[in-house]
């Protein structure tokens, strides 16, 4: 979104230092993201400071909003789950995804674009098409039972999303399937640059395709990593589609998570303080986690 | 982004901060009370009312309900050419979701369809927006043609604290009711006839399981479906005033009685005797109906709003009875109620003709629109020539309970946050989580948390 560049007929000072007419050139951008972005995070700060139903004149709540969202053992739990869900969506998809990548590069495979696009497929689907899918193959008669029935397995079939023990992991899994492709093809472009040299060197060296993939491979590939868990981390904390259109935050509220949260306190209830608080939390906790990635993946980089 | 910018950032945030701290959220609104208005004239000649335009916003969007609404509106304008008939529709949710920013804004629509609830129409009564209809009510003598039960679930008082009496605030076009749907073909095969006290349906429910049969179809993903299995069962144990107390949140009420641990543990019964259809909590809504009009199961604990879907698959095989009366010759008390009521915005400038186009669309010559078009209508339902087999059933089942007062209110409706407590609770009540005690202890909290308000 960077307007405002390049004008090159009206160069006059010194190269390097910035005049401070450059800020002008900033300015439509930094409007827009003042009024789309800026504005509506702080109102949403300063909303979860009272007591509102989104009608009626609101009363002064102070913090105790936060205290509330500290103190509910439910909205705790949806904070919880989050981070599960940050297992299933951010950690599984890079180990596989390192897997996958390192085969396909190092194997040379033949079609290679056409597995990359396959893996890559679950990321163009709309989402609400992804749950709809799953919630069929969950479901008591759906197939992932009649798989397990096939092959003998029926005392484990269930109602997986229904199941207390099994509803997080289960939407877990499709954050697994659906950020994997991701993860792959940014490792895939990640190591197609790495020089050949590098791995002739470790070759002569003596080293075996384990010790090349520790050596070589894993850390030339940091960068990306980096902004792969940055990507899928903020992908778990948010989800919200996946929970609505799957379990609703059920069976209970095992699989309830904030942005579910945020979105039935504002428009279910009509509690749009707590909601705010809820979407405050949760932006500072996003923004707190990606800051600590992207410093490991610069540190990485240096 | 540099440390200059950052500073710059954080001061425009803090100018950001003060210049929004001159305003308390909500003040922007009106803040009128709704007004009894006892002394407002009325007119109900709508032909006098001079050139209006009406803006209504409703969610008739789906087959018959868009058809009956569409004939209305056309006839309506032919009867009323001065008044100018503005229709917004959308789907309930997206309804839900934009009503109250649409109330609170300046060129708010004139009728609306606001949804019964407390965090609905009893949250719009609370802040004013919406108008006391008891004035049109005396004038075109609704009070007379809708039964005290249905114009219960439309009724607020004024401050909108009280749900369930008071002044009327919306009129609604169609009933709803919660019953049995059976497969006849099965009961036939199993050799018994529709139950008509709950003796015999818990002899059927027995008969049926041991002959193999998938007793009852329940999809309880979603989590709100149960509560209509609930109320059902309620109904048998819990004396009518009690339920409407708990389902309309009035004080009095008390989810840990003993009538209340019954239903609750026949419902666990029903569990671990194995009647309902397995992984009920991971199955889907509809696809557990739509099993049942494919033979899985014999009895279906639904609502009338599956009476269009389930007649178009199972033909003559599918039959709706209200759950048997507690004793023998009993009134049958059941869940049920009203489609969304339409009500009329405090901003509305032509009150009269607004409450000429309720009139119209509730009208006995509606009614009769609503019935040809496979809509359940909410009065005068024994008059009209139901659709279909199924249709006489669910007709004759909506006029008898409605008539006899026998309806009460969704469960959930007793607190803005009761739909999803209850749903959550009954999950875990039926995944034997939670004790029968124990669930309705929690249930009893969030009531009792809010009357006691």
């Amino acid at each position: 979104m960077s307007s405002g560049t390049g004008s090159t007929t009206r160069r006059a000072g010194p190269p390097g230092e910035p005049r401070r007419v450059g800020y002008l050139f900033v300015l439509p951008a930094f409007a827009v993201y003042a009024a789309f972005a800026l504005y509506p995070l702080l109102k949403a700060v300063y909303l979860s400071l009272w007591h509102w139903d989104g009608l009626t004149l609101a009363t002064w709540a102070g913090l105790s909003n936060y205290a509330d969202v500290l103190g509910d053992e439910r909205l705790r739990g949806a904070f919880a789950h989050a981070l599960v869900l940050m297992v299933f969506f951010a950690v599984l998809p890079l180990l596989v995804g390192l897997l996958l990548a390192a085969v396909l590069h190092r194997a040379k495979v033949r079609g290679l674009p056409f597995f990359r696009t396959v893996v890559f497929l679950p990321q163009v689907v709309a989402m609400v098409v992804i749950a709809v899918a799953w919630r069929r193959i969950y479901a008591p008669d759906g197939s992932l039972n009649s798989l397990l029935g096939a092959v003998g397995l029926d005392s484990w079939a269930r109602g997986w999303l229904g199941d207390y023990t099994f509803a997080l992991p289960a939407v877990g899994v499709v954050g697994t399937w659906l950020e994997s492709g991701l993860v792959t093809v940014l490792l895939l472009a990640g190591m197609s640059r790495i020089p050949t040299e590098l791995y002739e060197a470790a070759r002569l060296d003596g080293a075996g395709p384990v010790r090349e993939f520790l050596s070589v491979t894993l850390p030339s590939v940091r960068a990306e990593i980096a902004v792969a868990l940055t990507l899928t981390v903020i992908a778990a904390l948010k989800t919200f589609d996946l929970i609505y259109m799957t379990t609703s935050g059920g069976p209970g509220y095992s699989t309830t998570v904030p942005s579910y949260e945020v979105y039935r306190q504002a428009f279910e209830v009509g509690q749009v303080g707590l909601a705010s608080t809820i979407g405050v939390v949760l932006t500072v906790i996003i923004f707190a986690i990606s800051f600590v990635i992207t410093r490991i993946g610069d540190r990485g980089g240096d | 982004m540099s440390r200059k910018v950052l500073r710059t950032t954080a001061l425009a945030g803090l100018v950001g901060v003060l210049g929004l701290a001159a305003c308390t959220p909500g003040s922007g609104g009106t803040a009128a009370p709704s007004q009894p208005a006892p002394n407002a004239s009325v007119t109900t000649d709508a032909a006098s009312l001079g050139n209006v335009t009406l803006t209504v916003w409703d969610q008739e969007v789906r087959g018959g309900q868009e058809k009956q609404m569409s004939t209305l509106i056309s006839q309506f304008q032919q009867a009323y050419p001065n008044i100018k008939i503005e229709r917004v529709s959308r789907s309930f949710d997206d309804l839900t979701k934009t009503l109250r920013l649409a109330l609170s804004g300046k060129d708010a629509p004139d009728v609306v369809q606001a949804n019964n609830t407390r965090s609905q129409m009893g949250a719009f009564v609370t802040a004013g927006e919406l108008v006391n209809l008891d004035p049109w009510a005396k004038a075109y003598g609704w009070d007379q043609r809708y039964p005290e039960s249905v114009r219960a679930v439309s009724s607020y008082s004024t401050d909108g604290t009280t749900f369930g009496s008071g002044s009327l605030f919306g009129l609604p076009q169609v009933g709803e009711v919660v019953g049995v749907f059976y497969s006849r073909s099965k009961l036939a095969k199993l050799g018994i006839q529709p139950p008509t006290t709950w003796a015999e349906f818990d002899a059927a429910l027995a008969t049926a399981k041991d002959k193999g049969e998938v007793p009852l179809v329940l999809g309880n993903l979603e989590k709100w479906p149960a509560g209509h299995v609930f109320g059902v069962v309620q109904g048998r144990y819990v004396p009518a005033p009690e339920i409407r107390a708990l389902g309309f949140g009035q004080p009095g009420g008390d989810w840990t009685s003993a009538e209340n641990v019954k239903a609750a543990q026949t419902l666990v019964d029903w569990v671990d005797a194995g009647y309902f259809n397995s992984g009920f909590n991971g199955q889907d809504y509809d696809p557990a109906w739509q099993g049942f009009t494919k033979g899985e199961g014999v009895f279906l604990i639904a609502g009338s709003w599956l009476q269009a879907d389930l007649s178009a698959a199972m033909k003559d095989d599918v039959g709706f009875m209200l759950p048997p009366p507690s004793e023998a010759g009993g009134t049958a008390v059941t869940t049920g109620g009203t489609g969304l009521p339409f009500a009329i915005t405090s901003k509305a400038e032509n009150k009269d003709a607004a409450a000429a186009y309720i009139n119209f669309i509730t009208s006995p010559d509606a009614m009769k629109v609503l019935a040809e078009n496979g809509n359940l209508p909410v009065v005068e339902t024994s008059q009209q020539t139901a659709p279909d087999a199924l249709g006489k059933d669910v007709y004759a089942a909506f006029d008898a309970v409605s008539r006899a007062d026998g309806l009460v209110p969704y469960l959930d409706w007793a607190t803005p946050t009761m739909g999803d407590t209850l749903g959550a609770t009954l999950q875990d009540l039926l995944a034997k989580k939670v004790s029968p005690a124990d669930a309705l202890a929690t249930l009893q909290k969030d009531y009792a948390e809010f009357t006691s308000k």
